[in-house]
């Protein structure tokens, strides 16, 4: 076996960006393998529910060229987690087209592997009927009905699926919704280095240099794993790796940075240790992956409820900013009365300067000298979104409030037009375990050759 | 406590941050610069200061967990409503915050 493996990370997400100087001082390093994360549910429902991304095709083309010519012509592997941001079918097309067009542009000649992740809603079905699906975080368990109602469902897949790819020998492998450390761990994995070690090196890496200070998102981070630790190191003479910056990122967006569960086992850091070594660099050993009974997989869905109109306007009255809850009741009814054969729509009013970035959790919601004010309605159509929407902001505009002094109105509208139409509007509805009997069989994977 | 005198955490800490943890859950590290400021603060937060502080049922209040490579307190809740659920304020929960700026210890 050989005695260190060495992971390239380009960015945090594909599309981020990153410097072309920390990216070459990694080749320099000459990693075994460049792998890039392309995804995150934190940009909400939207994007896996509509299939679309969230990040925009000419970043994600950029970032492209640079990986896919340094893999090719170093002949190592490229692999890509979560293409297009969420995951699911579309989002890996999208992806393919940008991978597609760079080969035919440059005339290079790649064998990729695209893995997808979408998961038959008939399997989750049968699944739920054994009872060999759990309920993840605080939610319901998952019914026939919400998979039903699902635009799109995807699984997490683990590194076993990349590692069918590596061993068949791809150029490229371009995989759907993935566990996010997994693109980094499988060429690890798969030649024989500690599973835990590898993963956890994988969740540092995913991130790229976040996880050093000052930390980025759009810039490069280099990791060599060895037989009992692993070490990372920023690119850029810029940021560096402390124990600090590293043990830190381990919280990130996790709910117990002790207990990391993930498909098939759960990382365990209660022995890890994190020691700095000279040149802003940090060694971490000790991480261990405690094997689950079953294979388990994370199920991740969204489905449509509707369309959404907003307006945005803001008040400078201070009159009425003194009564600005009485006002939007009086509103809201007169928008109730008038369109009283409507009744299945979501009306809200969000008030910036009072309450609109914490809602109910905001402790003092007291209102500045001015507020901003977002009408927001959802419906089942654009049309009456639009048209519930348009009649609270004239209703607004001109309504007579108890002692009001200025009759001319009562909005300022940053906009002409003042509304707009946001199309399509998502929920995350799935988010449950999922046992699977082969932890590679219901990933599907097809080759694509460009010569 | 020695003196009796009421200190802000903020004060105390280098990091105060929210996010989402995953679309159901939302968590709050607090990060401090040296282990005696960790120590002395980090039990001073429990589910109940939490609770009252975001006016929220203290078994909304998942977990609290210690972290000491990054001598950090990091603080979990249920989230208001699933990211990016109608009513939604804050998609990636990264202004949730604010009011542990009002924590004491």
């Amino acid at each position: 076996m050989m005695d260190e493996i060495r992971v390239l990370s380009p960015t945090a997400i594909l599309g981020y960006g990153f410097p072309v100087a920390s990216f070459e001082e990694g080749l320099r390093r000459e990693p075994h393998v460049i792998a890039v994360d392309g995804g995150s549910t934190d940009p909400g429902p939207y994007y896996l529910g509509a299939g679309k991304s969230f990040t925009q095709r000419q970043a994600v083309k950029r970032d492209l060229q640079l990986l896919i010519k340094a893999a090719l012509d170093r002949r190592i592997p490229l692999i890509i987690g979560t293409a297009g941001g969420s995951g699911a079918r579309p989002h890996v097309e999208w992806t393919w087209e940008i991978v597609e067009d760079i080969l035919n542009e440059t005339r290079q000649s790649a064998s990729v592997a695209v893995i997808f992740s979408d998961v038959p809603k008939a399997l989750i079905v049968e699944m739920i009927k054994q009872g060999r699906t759990s309920t993840c975080g605080p939610l319901e368990g998952l019914t026939p009905e919400v998979v039903a109602a699902a635009s799109h469902v995807v699984a997490q897949m683990g590194v076993e699926p990349f590692i069918k790819a590596l061993q068949a020998g791809a150029d490229i492998i371009l995989a759907g919704r993935a566990y996010d450390p997994a693109a980094f761990a499988a060429l690890p994995i798969m030649r024989g280095f500690d599973a835990g070690l590898a993963l956890h090196m994988g969740k540092i890496l995913e991130c790229a240099a976040i996880a050093a200070v000052p930390g980025s998102g759009s810039d490069c981070l280099f990791g060599r794993l060895q037989k009992d630790s692993f070490i990372l190191e920023a690119l850029n003479p810029a940021r560096q790796c402390t124990e600090m910056s590293v043990a830190a990122h381990t919280l990130y967006e996790k709910s117990d940075p002790y207990l990391l569960p993930g498909p098939g086992g759960t990382l365990d850091l209660n022995s890890t240790k994190f020691r700095a070594l000279p040149g802003g660099r940090v060694e971490v050993s000790g991480t261990r992956l405690v094997p689950t009974p079953t294979f388990t997989v994370k199920l991740e869905g969204a489905r449509a409820i509707g369309f959404r109109t907003i307006s945005i306007a803001g008040v400078r009255d201070p009159i009425m900013i003194d009564q600005i809850d009485s006002i939007l009741a009086a509103v809201r009814q007169r928008v109730q009365d008038n369109f009283a054969e409507l009744k299945d729509y979501f009306l809200q009013f969000r008030c910036y300067g009072k309450n609109g970035v914490m809602g109910d959790l905001e402790p003092t919601p007291n209102p500045g000298h001015e507020l901003g004010i977002v009408i927001e309605c959802v419906a089942e159509s654009q049309e009456v979104a639009n048209t519930i929407c348009g009649f609270a902001r004239s209703t607004l505009l001109h309504h007579g409030y108890p002692g009001r002094k200025s009759t001319a109105g009562n909005l300022a509208f940053p906009y002409s037009p003042s509304d707009f139409p946001a199309g399509e509007v998502f929920e995350f509805c799935v988010h449950h375990l999922m046992e699977l009997d082969d932890p590679a069989e219901i990933f599907s994977m097809e080759w694509r050759v460009v010569k | 406590m020695a003196g009796g005198k009421m200190r802000y955490v903020r004060d105390a800490a280098a990091v105060i941050r929210s996010k989402n943890a995953g679309p159901f859950e939302l968590t709050f590290d607090l990060m401090f610069t040296d282990k005696a400021a960790y120590d002395e603060v980090r039990h001073s937060i429990t589910p109940e200061r939490i609770a009252e502080l975001y006016r929220i049922p203290v078994a909304h209040v998942l977990k609290i967990v210690h972290f000491e490579p990054a001598l950090a307190v990091k603080i979990t809740i249920v989230r208001p409503m699933a990211s990016g659920a109608l009513g939604e304020t804050d998609v990636y929960g990264a202004q949730q915050h604010a009011p542990l700026f009002e924590l004491t210890y």
